[in-house]
């Protein structure tokens, strides 16, 4: 044991932490109860239906099986493959996020260039960023008056905040010195903002973009739960209004991988970015 | 005939966080020549750095002007070029790309494969070779990176060469060998130079002239002294030399009595504010008995 390395000691931990916890899950749910010897009532609201208890990780294994085997298939509104779903969950919050990123880069670059810009936007900035996202949402839809461009708006006006912070921190915290062999290299502004300011401020920039992908997926579940049609969050709310528990949870860890993937995908642009002084 | 490079009544002052004014230095009026060497030499605050920011183009004074090759300098330029203390280099290129970063800006229009040629030879004189050249700043020691600066500053053949205070953060071995090394790479050229330094010794070792300045507020450059040894010289050799002690020591009581009881002397202006030049020559005897002082001035302004 002890001549294993470090990360084989963790994974096999993290193994273990896993099995552990899906047979503590496993055997803390009671066998269901035989289905038949229920009253009216409860045939009624569905409590002695099998599918309300929470299920047991060997059904939810089952399911994602299921569900993975064939995630792009479409049979009607309500019934679409867990591929469709976070197909267009994660095509909103890439468009609201690039839409963002267009925006939030070029302004922070500003904003970290010029003191005065800086001052003059601060309010702004400072009134606009605490606002939760979906508080927006009933505007978006009076304006836009369409429910997935208002779905858009909200990973727009969510992930613009660190976005736009972050560029500007990392400008203006650009090394002078930097900045003075651009200029006794006669660079002109745009070579200079490319080539060294840029680099320069990349792994400031790419910190808040790799916290606005966070943010923005978290809001896209709760934009869609509130917009409907579409989308992981619709899915959730959707096997929910079924109570189909089952769907639920494993919809739920879906959220949590893609997550982790768009996380890990920054994660990676971080690295590559990063130098050390 | 001006000098080739030409400060003129140069005055900076800067607020002094109370209200008032800190005058730095007022009226300083100096000149270098072409293919010159000129060591500036003062304590630490007197205002050196904010003369060649000044020089270099990256900062404007109060008032003055500094011309150089008949021109006003305004702003920097390719033709200035400046070795920071703290190196100054871009910590996300490698070495190599650190001096094609200035090769290629020097020369837009050379090819890619000629801007390499160019660095490779110019990081090889100060003894960048091999993998080396490929690692980034922050996989160098402080003697290496500063070589690259100075291969940087050197590749783009600047009619004027600023150092501030290039090895300051160097340990004196080190120091030793890139000090040789910037006289060889410096012997081959016509390179105007100036430099600063807080190092008696280094300043004797390199310069031709070295300017002292007097402690500020209110600094001057109070005197600019010949370094009266041939080149081309190595450190073991000027300490030999009979005036090597002679002028170190004028340097040391300079630095340490007199800039002190220079210094915030509100002065007159204009001419009057041009260094005063001392020659100290024991090798030249004369009739004259007050040249035989250990210490010998000639003031020819
Ligand atoms: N931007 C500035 N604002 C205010 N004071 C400054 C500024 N730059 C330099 N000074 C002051 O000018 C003086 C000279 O500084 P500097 O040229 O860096 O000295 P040196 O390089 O000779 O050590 C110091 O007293 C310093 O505090
Ligand atoms: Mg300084």
């Amino acid at each position: 044991m002890t001549n294993l390395s470090l990360n084989a000691r963790a994974a096999l931990l993290s193994v273990l932490i896993l099995f552990v916890g899906l047979a503590v899950w496993e055997l803390s749910i009671p066998a269901q109860q035989a289905v038949g010897e229920l009253t009216e009532y409860e045939k009624l609201t569905g409590a002695g239906a099998p599918r309300a208890g929470v299920p047991p990780p060997s059904q939810v294994i089952v399911k994602a099986w299921e569900e993975l085997s064939n995630p792009f298939y479409d049979a009607g509104p309500n019934d679409k493959g867990i591929g469709i779903q976070i197909g267009y969950s994660i095509y909103r919050v890439l468009t609201g996020y690039l839409l963002a990123a267009l925006i939030a880069i070029p302004l922070g670059f500003l904003i970290g260039m010029s003191p005065v810009a800086y001052k003059a936007l601060n309010p702004f900035i400072q009134v606009l960023r605490p606002i939760s996202p979906l508080a927006w949402m009933p505007l978006a839809l009076f304006i836009i008056q369409d429910s997935e461009a208002s779905a858009i708006f909200v990973i727009f006006i969510c992930s613009i905040w660190p976005m736009l912070l972050n560029t500007a921190f990392g400008v203006a915290g650009v090394r002078s010195d930097w900045v003075n062999v651009a200029k006794t290299h006669e660079l002109s502004p745009l070579k200079t903002a490319f080539t060294v300011i840029l680099p320069a401020a990349a792994p400031t920039i790419v910190t808040g973009m790799r916290i606005s992908i966070g943010i923005a997926w978290l809001v896209i579940v709760a934009a869609e739960m509130l917009v409907g049609g579409t989308g992981i969050g619709y899915y959730v709310w959707n096997e929910w209004n079924n109570l189909d528990l089952t769907s639920v949870i494993f919809s739920i860890l879906m959220i949590g991988i893609v997550g982790m993937l768009l996380d890990a995908m920054f994660g990676l642009l971080q690295r590559r970015v990063a130098y050390v002084e | 005939m001006k000098p080739f490079l030409s400060i003129e009544k140069l005055t900076q002052r800067f607020p002094d966080g109370q209200g008032g004014q800190l005058t730095v230095f007022e009226d300083a009026t100096f000149g270098v020549e072409k293919g010159e060497f000129v060591v500036i030499l003062g304590h630490s605050g007197c205002g050196k750095s904010t003369i060649m920011n000044i020089l270099a183009g990256l900062a404007d004074p109060t008032s003055g002007v500094v011309v150089m090759d008949g021109q006003e300098v305004r702003g920097p330029s390719l033709d200035r070029g400046v070795v920071f203390q703290n190196y100054s280099l871009l910590p996300w290129l490698s070495t190599l790309k650190n001096v094609t970063f200035g090769v290629a800006a020097r020369h837009p229009e050379w090819t890619k494969a000629q801007v390499t040629e160019h660095a490779v030879k110019y990081l090889g004189m100060v003894g960048l070779e091999g993998d080396v050249i490929h690692r980034k700043p922050s996989q160098l020691s402080g003697g290496m990176r500063q070589r690259v600066s100075i291969a940087r500053a050197f590749a783009n053949h600047p009619k004027l060469l600023l150092l501030d205070e290039p090895f300051g953060a160097l340990d004196a071995l080190t120091r030793g060998t890139i000090q040789d090394e910037l006289l060889k790479i410096w012997g081959g050229t016509e390179q105007t130079v100036f430099m600063i330094t807080h190092d008696i010794d280094e300043a004797i070792l390199l310069a031709d002239r070295i300017l002292l300045m007097t402690n500020g507020p209110f600094a001057r450059v109070a005197e600019s002294v010949e370094i009266t040894i041939p080149r081309p010289r190595s450190r073991t050799e000027i300490v030999e030399h009979p005036n090597y002690y002679a002028i170190r020591n004028h340097l040391v009581q300079f630095l340490g009595r007199r800039s002190k009881e220079l210094a915030g002397q509100q002065t007159g202006t204009g001419e009057t504010n041009r260094p005063e030049t001392v020659r100290i020559d024991k090798a030249v005897p004369t009739d004259d008995p007050e040249d035989r002082r250990p210490t010998l001035r000639a003031v020819t302004n």
